[in-house]
C-alpha cells in the first residue's frame, strides 16, 4: 500500500486525452475495437489508416512511441500462432521464398496480426492515459453492475498487497535455502499458494469488518460523480467515428 | 490462452458477449448466497486478487520451462462455482483493460471459455465425485485433482468449438482440436497436481474455508460423564433469509429465450455451422444418413407447411424453447420430489 496508487502502465500527464472523462474514453476504445474487428481483411489500407489514427491519439496524449511498442510485446504468443497459420491452413497454395503457403492461412495470419495489434495498441493507450480509480468510475458510469465494479476495485486495490505478500513468501523460502527446481518442489509452492489463499480470504474478512464498522451496508457511496459534456463526448468519439468512416469505405471499395 | 481481437469473427464475439453477461448476472446473484450478502464485494475482490497473484506463481517443470496455474478449478472448489466465475471474469476484464492481455471484443470469448467453461466443468466433476467417494479429506483432494485435470481440456474444446463457429481462418477444425486438446491435456496434468496440492494445503489448515468440503464438518460432540454425546443444536442466528421469488428470473429467462429463438434467429447465419462445413469439405456428410427425425414437423429448424422461411424458422425456435422448458422443468421437478422424499429420518440420522 506504501507504493504509489497509480499502476505501472499509467503515464502521468495532462494532455487533452488524459483530461477526457473516463467513460467517454472507455466507450470510444470499445467502439474503435469493434469497428476494427468488423473491417474486411482484404482492405489492407484501412488498417494502415487505423494505425495512423491511433498514432495521432498517442501524439495528442504525449505517449512516446517506444513505450507503446514495448507494451505491444504482450501479443507475442499469438504472433507465434499467426505465423503457423499459413503452414497448416487449407486451400490454394502459393510459393513464397520456396515455401508452400496457404493463401487462406496468409490472409488469416494478417487478419489476426493487424486486428490484434490495433486492439492491443488501443487498450495500451487507454491504460496509459487513465488512472485506475477513474477507469473503475468509468465502468460504473457505463452501467456495469455496481457489485461487479466493487469486486474489481477491491481486486485492483489489494492486487499489489497480495502480490507483495507472495513476494515476501518467496523471499522467506529463498532465505531458508529453498530453490524450486522441478516437479519435486511443487508441494512447497502449492503450500505457499494455499497459505496465500487463507491470508487473502482472512484479509477480505478483516476488510469487510473494517468497512462495516464505518457504516458499510453493501453499496459504496459515489462521491465523485463524473459527467461528460457534449464537447467531451464528441471529442472522445471522434476516434471511432473516423474509424467507422474508414470501415465503411473498406466495405464499399 | 487469452484470445486477441480479430481471432473470432464479430457475430460470434457478440453472442459470446451476451452469454458472458448473462452468466455474470447469474453469478452475481449466486455469489451473494455463497459468500453472504454484503460480504460479497470485499471477499470476492480479495479472492480475485489471489487468483491474479497466483497466476504469477511459477511452477518449474524441467530444464528451464515453467508453468503457472489458470485458477478456474481452484477458485470453484475453494469459494464455490458462482464466486469462481465472478472472480475469474473480473481478473480477465482487468487484464483486458489494463494489461491489454486478451482483446476487448474477444472479452466475451475469453470469459465464456476460461471463466465459465473451466469453472462449471470443474465444479460439476468435483461435486459428482465428492458425492460418490467416501466423505474424507483425501477424496476431496482426489476430486479436485480430477476436476482440474478435466477442466483444462474442456476449455480447450470449448475454444475449438468457438473457433469452428466463428474462426477467421479455415484451419481444419480437426487439426485445431487435436493440437489444442493435446497441449492442454499436458497443461491439465500440471493444473491438476497444483490444484490438488493447494486444496490439500488449505484443507489441512482451514477446512472451513474450502467451499467444496463444507459437507465434511462433523457435528460437535460433548463428553458428558465419559461418554460422547451430540451437542445440542445451536439455534441459528436469525439470518435475514432473502427468499426472493425466483419467478422474476424464470420469466426473464423464458422471455429472453423466446425472443432469441423467435426473432433473433431470423438474422442468424444461414451458412452451415463449422462441423457441417468440415463434414461437407471432407465429404463426410455424403455418408451421413438423414436423421431419423428428418421427416418430423420441425425438421431442419423450420415448421412444415409454413412458406415464409423466416416465420418458419422463428416458429420452430419458439416451439423448441417451449419443448425444452417443459422437458427441463419435468426433470427438475422429478429430481426435487425425489430429493425431498429422501430427507427422511433414516437418511438424516447418519449425521455429517
Amino acid at each position: 500500500m506504501g507504493a504509489g496508487h497509480a499502476h505501472r502502465l499509467y503515464r502521468q500527464g495532462n494532455s487533452p486525452v488524459h483530461r477526457l472523462p473516463p467513460h467517454t474514453k472507455l466507450a470510444a476504445v470499445f467502439a474503435f475495437v469493434a469497428v476494427v474487428v468488423s473491417t474486411p481483411r482484404e482492405a489492407m489500407w484501412a488498417f494502415g489508416l487505423y494505425a495512423v489514427l491511433l498514432a495521432a491519439v498517442a501524439r495528442a496524449a504525449r505517449v512516446p512511441a517506444g513505450f507503446l511498442l514495448k507494451r505491444l510485446l504482450i501479443e507475442v504468443p499469438f504472433v507465434a500462432f499467426a505465423v503457423l497459420m499459413p503452414f497448416v491452413a487449407q486451400g490454394e497454395r502459393v510459393e513464397v521464398l520456396g515455401l508452400s503457403l496457404s493463401v487462406h492461412g496468409l490472409w488469416g495470419a494478417w487478419n489476426v496480426l493487424a486486428k490484434g495489434t490495433l486492439g492491443v495498441a488501443a487498450s495500451v493507450l487507454l491504460a496509459a492515459t487513465t488512472e485506475l480509480r477513474a477507469l473503475l468510475l468509468g465502468l460504473q458510469r457505463l452501467k456495469l453492475p455496481p457489485l461487479l465494479v466493487q469486486i474489481a476495485s477491491f481486486m485492483i486495490r489489494y492486487g499489489d498487497v497480495i502480490t507483495d505478500e507472495m513476494r515476501r513468501m518467496r523471499i522467506a523460502r529463498q532465505s531458508r535455502g529453498f530453490e524450486a527446481r522441478g516437479v519435486r518442489h511443487w508441494g512447497v509452492l502449492a503450500k505457499s499458494a494455499g497459505a496465500l489463499f487463507i491470508r487473502s480470504y482472512e484479509r477480505g474478512e478483516r476488510v469487510h469488518l473494517a468497512m462495516v464498522s464505518r457504516g458499510y451496508t453493501g453499496s459504496l457511496p459515489v462521491i465523485d460523480e463524473v459527467t461528460a459534456s457534449r464537447a467531451q463526448w464528441s471529442c472522445a468519439l471522434a476516434l471511432p467515428s473516423a474509424a467507422l468512416a474508414v470501415c465503411l469505405l473498406g466495405w464499399t471499395l | 490462452m487469452h484470445v486477441p481481437d480479430g481471432f473470432i469473427n464479430a457475430p460470434t464475439s457478440a453472442v459470446t458477449g451476451v452469454v458472458a453477461a448473462g452468466a455474470i448476472a447469474v453469478s452475481l446473484r449466486g455469489a451473494r448466497h455463497e459468500l453472504g450478502g454484503e460480504r460479497t464485494a470485499p471477499l470476492a475482490g480479495l479472492v480475485a486478487a489471489f487468483i491474479f497473484a497466483v497466476q504469477m506463481l511459477n511452477f518449474p517443470v524441467a530444464a528451464g520451462t515453467s508453468g503457472h496455474l489458470l485458477g478456474g478449478a481452484l477458485a470453484a472448489i475453494l469459494v464455490g462455482p458462482f464466486t469462481g466465475v465472478l472472480c475469474v471474469s473480473v481478473v480477465l476484464l482487468m487484464q483486458g483493460l489494463l494489461f491489454a492481455d486478451g482483446g476487448l471484443t474477444a472479452l466475451g470469448v475469453n470469459i465464456t471459455d476460461m471463466a465459465i467453461v473451466t469453472t462449471v466443468v470443474a465444479y460439476a466433476v468435483f461435486r459428482g465425485l465428492v458425492t460418490v467417494l467416501p466423505r474424507s479429506r483425501r477424496s476431496v483432494t482426489a476430486a479436485s485433482f480430477v476436476a482440474a485435470l478435466l477442466s483444462v481440456p474442456a476449455a480447450a474444446l470449448a475454444f475449438t468449438a468457438l473457433y469452428g463457429i466463428g474462426g477467421t481462418t479455415d484451419v481444419p477444425i480437426g487439426k485445431v482440436a487435436t493440437a489444442m486438446v493435446g497441449v492442454h491435456l499436458l497443461i491439465g496434468i500440471g493444473e491438476a497436481v497444483i490444484t490438488a496440492l493447494t486444496v490439500g494445503a488449505v484443507l489441512a489448515v482451514r477446512p472451513d474455508l474450502v467451499y467444496g468440503a463444507r459437507g465434511l464438518t462433523r457435528k460437535l460432540k460433548l463428553r458428558v460423564n465419559g461418554e460422547l454425546v451430540d451437542a445440542p443444536a445451536v439455534q441459528p442466528v436469525t439470518v435475514p433469509a432473502t427468499t426472493r421469488s425466483p419467478r422474476k428470473l424464470w420469466i426473464t429467462g423464458l422471455v429472453t429465450s423466446l425472443v432469441l429463438a423467435g426473432i433473433v434467429s431470423f438474422y442468424a447465419s444461414a451458412s452451415p455451422d463449422g462441423l457441417e462445413k468440415v463434414a461437407a469439405d471432407q465429404g463426410i456428410d455424403k455418408k451421413a444418413e438423414e436423421h431419423a427425425a428428418a421427416g418430423s414437423p420441425l425438421a431442419d429448424y423450420g415448421v412444415e407447411d409454413v412458406g415464409d422461411a423466416r416465420l418458419s424458422g422463428g416458429l420452430a425456435g419458439v416451439i423448441g424453447v417451449g419443448a425444452t422448458v417443459v422437458a427441463g422443468s419435468t426433470v427438475f421437478w422429478v429430481v426435487r420430489r425425489r430429493r425431498t422424499r429422501d430427507v427422511s429420518p433414516a437418511s438424516t440420522s447418519t449425521g455429517l
